[in-house]
Parts: C-alpha cells; sequence; structure tokens
C-alpha cells in the first residue's frame, strides 16, 4: 500500500496536503481498500464552514457507507467534481485523481490530530 | 470469542490474498480481486465460490418423504430421484426456521441443504419433530465441502473434468458421480446467482483439487460480497435479512413454495393468514434518488412517516442502479408504487418494480 511521506494523516483515515492556509482532503489508500469498490460519494458541504473532525460528507461502496471527517476546521471551498461520475477514481487514484474537497483552513498553522506518515503507517500496521 | 470454523478451502483463500470475514461462525472470503469484477465473472463468464459453510443433513428411511412433507414448506412428493427442490422449514408460528434446497437421492433418501448460520438451529427444530416418523437423520455438514461454479461458461468449464453429461442436467437436477476422479461427488444444477452453473458438493479431500482445477482452467475466484450483490439482482431472499422467524412466507413472496394441499406443520397458521390476507409485501424497489439503500434502513411514506423498512439493499453492478428488497404496505406493494427510503435522515424516492431486478435476456 501507498502512503506519501509529504501529506499529513488522521486517525480516520483521511489525508491532508496543506499549501499555505489552503488544503485538499481525500481518504488514504488503506482506506479505499477497506471500502472496496465504491460507487457513490455524496458530499453536499461545499461552502460550508465545517469544525475539525465535522462530517464533510460520506462515500459509498458496494458493501459499506463511511462518514468523511474534516482532519481540520475550515471552509468547504471545492468538492472534486470528477467523482460524481467516476467515484472509481478513489480507488485508482485516492491521493491524486480520488481527492474530496479543498479547504481553507481557519488555521493554517494548527496540526491537532494529525499524525505524519511514520505514525499513520503504525496505525494501519503498514 | 469462540474462534471461528474453517472450510476445507480457508488456507487457501488465506494464501491467495483473498480478503477473509467472519460469517455465521466461519472464516470465509468476502472478496479476491474485489467485488465488481468478481460480479460480472459470474454474469459474463464462470466464478468459483467455495461455501463450504452451507450445511447438509440426510434423511433416510421409511417415513422420509411424509416427514419431510410435515417439516417443509414445499411438496416433496413432487420430486424425484435426482430434483432438487427449494423449499422452507416453517416454524411452529408463521414464521421460517430458515429456506433450503431438499435433494430426493432415492426411494425414501434425501439431503437437506440449509443455511450456514441456522445449522445448529435446522438441526434442534429438526429433531423435535423426527422422533414421530421411522427417520434417520446424520448432521455431515463438516464432511461435505460445496463450491458453486456459476456464469454461462461453467458447463464447458467443468465438463472436461467428469464423465456426468452435465448436458443432461435439467436446472434444478442433479447426478452423483466423480468429478477428477474423486468418487461420491454430486453436481447440482443449481445456484443462487441467476447466473446458472453448477454447486459441486464434495468430499472434503477433493476440494483444494477441484478449487485450484477450476481455476487453472479459467474460472475466477469469487467472495461471498458478490454471492450476495447477484443474488440481489434476482431478488432471491436471504435468511436472516429478508426472512426470518418472524416473518411469513406469503408475505416474503414464498407462496410458490407453500402448498396448502398437504399437511404440514403451521398450515393452520398460514391457511389463517392466507384468508385474512397479508398486511404487508416484500418487493423489490429501484431508488429514483442517487443513493443506496441498506438492510435496515426505514421505507417512509410522502410524509415521512415510516412503513416498512429495507431488508436488503445494494448497487446493482450489472443495472447500474441501486436496488433493494423491504416490507411495505399491500397498498404500496404494485409495481410503480412511490416509496421512500431514508438514508442518513434524508427521504429517497424509490419506485416499487416487478422481480427479479434482472430481466432474462
Amino acid at each position: 500500500m501507498n502512503f506519501p511521506s509529504e501529506l499529513l494523516y488522521t486517525k480516520d483515515h483521511e489525508w491532508i496536503r496543506i499549501e499555505g492556509d489552503t488544503a485538499t482532503v481525500g481518504v488514504t489508500d488503506f482506506a479505499q481498500s477497506e471500502l472496496g469498490d465504491i460507487v457513490f460519494v455524496d458530499i453536499p458541504s461545499e461552502g460550508d464552514s465545517l469544525a475539525a473532525e465535522a462530517v464533510f460528507g460520506s462515500v459509498e461502496a458496494v458493501k459499506t457507507v463511511s462518514d468523511l471527517y474534516l482532519p481540520l476546521a475550515g471552509e468547504i471551498l471545492e468538492v472534486n467534481p470528477e467523482l460524481d461520475a467516476a467515484p472509481e477514481k478513489v480507488n485508482s487514484d485516492p491521493y491524486g485523481l480520488g481527492w474530496m474537497v479543498k479547504v481553507r483552513l481557519n488555521d493554517a498553522s494548527d496540526r491537532t490530530g494529525l499524525m505524519d506518515v511514520e505514525a499513520y503507517k503504525a496505525l494501519v500496521g503498514a | 470469542m469462540e474462534s471461528l470454523k474453517t472450510t476445507a478451502l480457508t488456507d487457501v483463500h488465506r494464501s491467495m490474498g483473498a480478503k477473509m470475514v467472519p460469517f455465521a461462525g466461519y472464516e470465509m472470503p468476502v472478496q479476491y480481486a474485489g467485488l465488481l469484477t468478481e460480479h460480472h465473472a459470474v454474469r459474463n463468464a464462470a466464478g468459483l465460490f467455495d461455501v463450504s459453510h452451507m450445511g447438509e443433513f440426510t434423511v433416510e428411511g421409511p417415513d422420509a418423504l411424509d416427514f419431510l412433507q410435515y417439516v417443509t414448506s414445499n411438496d416433496v412428493s413432487k420430486l424425484v430421484p435426482g430434483k432438487v427442490q427449494y423449499s422452507c422449514l416453517p416454524n411452529a408460528d408463521s414464521g421460517i426456521v430458515d429456506d433450503l434446497l431438499v435433494y430426493c437421492r432415492g426411494e425414501q433418501k434425501y439431503l437437506l441443504v440449509v443455511n450456514a448460520s441456522n445449522i445448529d438451529k435446522d438441526w434442534a427444530w429438526l429433531q423435535q419433530w423426527a422422533p414421530q416418523f421411522d427417520v434417520r437423520m446424520e448432521n455431515q455438514s463438516e464432511q461435505w465441502s460445496l463450491l458453486a461454479l456459476q456464469g454461462p461458461h461453467a458447463a464447458a468449464l467443468l465438463q472436461p473434468f467428469t464423465s456426468i453429461d452435465l448436458g443432461g442436467l435439467a436446472y434444478y437436477s442433479f447426478a452423483e458421480g466423480e468429478l477428477l476422479g474423486f468418487p461420491g461427488a454430486i453436481l447440482s444444477a443449481t445456484g443462487y446467482t441467476g447466473a446458472g452453473g453448477f454447486e459441486l458438493y464434495l468430499p472434503n479431500d477433493a476440494a483444494e483439487t477441484v478449487w485450484k482445477t477450476l481455476l487453472d482452467a479459467g474460472a475466477v475466484p469469487v467472495g461471498l460480497g458478490a454471492r450476495d450483490t447477484l443474488r440481489l439482482e434476482m431478488g432471491y431472499c436471504l435468511y436472516g435479512n429478508d426472512i426470518d422467524d418472524t416473518t411469513n412466507a406469503l408475505e416474503a413472496g414464498l407462496g410458490w413454495i407453500t402448498k396448502f394441499s398437504k399437511d404440514f406443520i403451521q398450515k393452520p397458521h398460514l391457511e389463517n393468514v392466507k384468508a385474512h390476507g397479508v398486511e404487508r409485501k416484500l418487493v423489490g424497489f429501484v431508488l429514483t434518488d442517487r443513493g443506496v439503500a441498506r438492510h435496515g434502513y426505514p421505507i417512509v411514506d410522502e410524509s415521512g412517516t415510516a412503513v416498512g423498512v429495507v431488508t436488503s439493499g445494494s448497487p446493482s453492478p450489472t443495472l447500474g442502479q441501486s436496488i433493494g428488497l423491504g416490507y411495505v404496505p399491500v397498498s404500496s406493494s404494485t409495481p410503480g408504487s412511490k416509496i421512500f427510503v431514508e438514508v442518513r435522515n434524508q427521504p429517497l424516492a424509490a419506485e416499487v418494480v416487478s422481480l427479479p431486478f434482472l430481466k432474462k435476456a
């Protein structure tokens, strides 16, 4: 399984790429593998300002549904428009084409609750 | 925690990298390469399942037919040697102990195939009634491995490995003989996928050789995840989801395997249900709004009042729609009826459709 070292991770198996005061968020390779074939990504929160660990959407696989948790507090600026027609991109490219939302962070220096790649690998036993 | 039971193939599944899950007390493969890939392989070619967790009971003796007439819902007198029948074990009220297959292996000689989760319950239930009849029963669940080779290519793929003429096996027929030189196999033209194919009852020592040979010949290994989406596309009931001890066969759409022309355990109760009419029916529905309905989600009317419950639900890989089964009031049960499924506090529109979801091509 692939866990890029430049990303930060959450215990809920999201990844976050922080660039200045904005960030991109998705789910990890471990998460997509556990979910199985993803058929629907439902993110109705575009434009919302949400707290850290708030639910910003859900992801439906054939056999299961899972909530998506925002790693840090901020405003949902954009939802990946490609996922509506091609949710399987979360399976095939979770850190690239399968990204989920772009967020404007309330506090660009906050790293509360985030893990580096080594800590996340330890969490999932990778 | 009690340790999980294994099948003759558990180590093979692990070594092949299958994702293993606890299911009905067994450690079973839920997926190999991926559910969708496996699902399509069964619909379009041939997939191979290990379903050795299923239970097998033999019933033999002078009263075998009378006993089975009394404890099952279908008419066993219609069975002749070499034929299989889908049936239910009715309970003493109006519910269902289990659904099962009844194999007629000869005069006074039957094999019952039951759900893994119900093996102990079914055995205890049948033992309550057996003393009133001159029958011998044996629980052979641990002695049989069961593989399901399903899909349009199944017969061509399997034929080179057996002297049994598969072309001569009509749907719901079986033959006993050899497979890959192993004697004592039952090759049955049955399955719970709607894709055609065979279920192979084998002595445990034959399971690994047969499994590997059929995969080498081109069958795709399939887990229980795709087994569930395949059966749901056909509208087939899953015990514990769509039917259970509290649902009756008539509301579940199983009237066709409930024969009032004979006497059986719950006949008076069910005749009463029939006389008064069922209050709800198990129906198929397709979501017209985007989303996925799942087991246990409420079915609501336009005002948001709960009127029923989803018993099975999934995206349909073949149809590309979100489908489900659920109990609704009779007034909402005709195809075309509009219902709503409450998905995470949102009512999603759905339409009742006739079953199976997957119509014959």
